[in-house]
């Protein structure tokens, strides 16, 4: 579904990525580990084509998907055309708006009404919450809340394939479990998933599959319960 | 006595006011999209008042050629409509030419806010460039009727003007406040970066933008044309430093604040010129001014925000 290949990219002067490549099936979730500063978030800015300065520039290599050539097209087309949606870390939750609204606005290029309506009700059937708060300004959220409408927004927009970046970051050790079951559930509905994570455990546990990145590199990759069991992730990341 | 003084100055600032709000507006949603002080905009209205005054000579066929047979309400309201769609096609191309390229460099916006005053400048001396320093005549299309109820006086294009405005406040805040494209220029000034996660394309809101203060401005040069018939190149310079302030201290950003602050503008001028000797009208009004900014310098309705980087 998705492939990134070779993948060469920079800010400013600085390369952050020195050629990594990775691919997402169809149907699965795949997690996106590593350190600080590793590119973990850089290799999502770049397959979203956020344009500088947020998003980084793409020097070498490939990223397609389903066959589409993603490097020429525009962040805005990517999610409404091409169907492939972030859940930026930080949340970017536009706190001047209320939960619906921030909710509406991710439906900015659907025509399709009646799938509209059947989506709204899902995301308020995976998050009570929001529907308790729709009409609040999203300001006013807590973190769990807002990392819940972010995820809802991403819903909204109507697309197949779901980044998410450290959605757990800021969260209670309940609500992570309780979000990563969410995901687990829009997955089964036939979302394809790829997460970034700092909480490896909690990712392995989830994902089908997953990626090692280590300053800009990929260092490892393999089945979920196979790195789960890898001494040196463990000794990385899950001590 | 005094009361009847008193409203007929209200009544006199409402219209004053008026116009230093349809202008505000312009500043105020452009700042709120883009953190750009457009002062260009002045310049747009000065732009508006001199195309409505084409339209509306061709269309009472004052050039050789063309047909007088329309009803002048009928002229009227098409010259508004014109003038409009035209004005807007001035304001989002100095968008495209001027404004846009910087935005893709990465410019700061010091450079950009240059920028918009040289692109007033090229407005205003292009116009006197093209069509000469002497002053035209906008021509009476509506003709005025005055009337007097209770010792005041207005004329139906001063009821007009007050009418128009208070329209044009509920369609604004309503486009603001229901649709998405409305709610995409809410979400950007508060998040740019997550606009286009969203599948909004930036640059179409930012022109949706440019388009209703552009038009706006517009309406205001039309009707103020309207009310003080007579065009120079440079009528737009101090309306637009008025409207811009206006915009200020309402709450830049805020559309009820361009109107608050416009209307508020409008009432200190007319009222202190009826107080005081009208050469003075300038520097008391914005003595005021200087005061109450600098107790609540985010104006009526602004927040202070922590810039985003």
């Amino acid at each position: 579904m998705l492939t990134v290949c070779d993948l060469h990219v920079k800010y400013g002067n600085i390369e952050a990525l020195h050629g990594i490549s990775l691919n997402v099936e169809e149907g699965e979730i795949v997690a996106l580990l590593g350190a600080n500063g590793a590119g973990k978030s850089t290799t999502l800015m770049s397959i979203m084509r956020l344009a500088p300065p947020e998003g980084p520039v793409v020097t070498k290599g490939t990223i397609s998907y389903n066959g589409t050539d993603l490097l020429p097209i525009q962040a805005h087309n990517i999610i409404a055309r091409q169907g492939i949606g972030l859940v930026p870390e930080g949340r970017h939750i536009f706190g001047n708006l209320t939960v619906f609204e921030n909710l509406k606005l991710a439906t900015f290029a659907r025509r399709d009404r009646e799938r509209i309506q059947q989506d709204y009700e899902r995301v308020f059937s995976l998050f009570p919450r929001l529907a308790d708060r729709r009409t609040q300004r999203g300001d006013l959220l807590s973190g769990g809340e807002q990392q819940m409408l972010a995820i809802g927004r991403a819903f909204m927009s109507g697309v197949k394939f779901i980044l998410l970046d450290e959605p757990s970051m800021g969260l209670s050790p309940l609500l992570m479990l309780e979000l990563f079951r969410v995901l687990k559930s829009i997955n089964e509905s036939g979302t394809t998933i790829l997460v970034v994570e700092q909480n490896a455990r909690l990712a392995l546990q989830y994902a089908n599959r997953a990626y090692v990145l280590e300053a800009g590199k990929i260092v490892l990759e393999g089945k979920a319960e196979d790195l789960a069991t890898n001494p040196e992730i463990h000794r990385a990341y899950l001590g | 006595m005094f009361l009847e003084s008193f409203l007929q100055n209200l009544l006199n600032a409402l219209q004053w006011g008026s116009f230093y709000a349809l202008i505000a507006l312009g500043y105020t949603m452009v700042y709120g999209v883009l953190l750009l002080i457009n002062f260009a905009h002045g310049d747009i209205f000065m732009v508006g008042a001199y195309i409505g005054f084409f339209i509306a000579t061709l269309l009472l066929g004052q050039y050789a050629g063309s047909s007088p047979s329309l009803s002048p309400v009928l002229v009227f309201a098409i010259t508004v409509v014109v003038t409009m769609v035209l004005t807007s096609g001035v304001g989002v191309a100095i968008e495209r030419i001027a404004y846009r390229p910087l935005r893709r460099k990465g410019a700061s916006r010091l450079y950009v806010v240059i920028t918009a005053l040289m692109c007033g400048l090229i407005l205003e001396n292009g116009n006197l460039a093209l069509l000469g320093a002497s002053r035209r005549n906008f021509p009476e299309m509506l003709s005025k009727t005055a009337y007097n109820i209770g010792g005041i006086n207005f004329t139906n294009v001063k009821i007009m003007v007050i009418m128009t405005t208070i329209a044009v406040f509920i369609l604004l805040e309503t486009i603001v406040r229901k649709t998405r494209l409305g709610m995409a220029m809410r979400a950007i000034s508060y998040d740019r970066m997550a606009v286009p996660l969203m599948g909004i394309p930036v640059d179409t809101v930012i022109v949706f933008t440019f388009i209703l203060g552009s038009s706006m401005a517009a309406l205001a040069g039309v009707l103020f044309a309207t009310a003080y018939p007579v065009l120079e190149p440079y009528m737009g310079a101090l309306v637009g430093w008025k409207a811009f302030i206006a915009a200020v201290l309402g709450g830049i950003g805020e559309i009820r604040g361009a109107f608050v602050g416009g209307f508020l503008l409008g009432f200190i001028e007319i009222f202190v010129a009826a107080l005081f000797p009208s050469t003075l009208r300038d520097l008391i009004a914005f003595s005021i001014l200087l005061v109450f900014l600098s107790i609540k310098p985010t104006g009526i309705f602004g927040v202070s925000r922590a810039t985003k980087i």
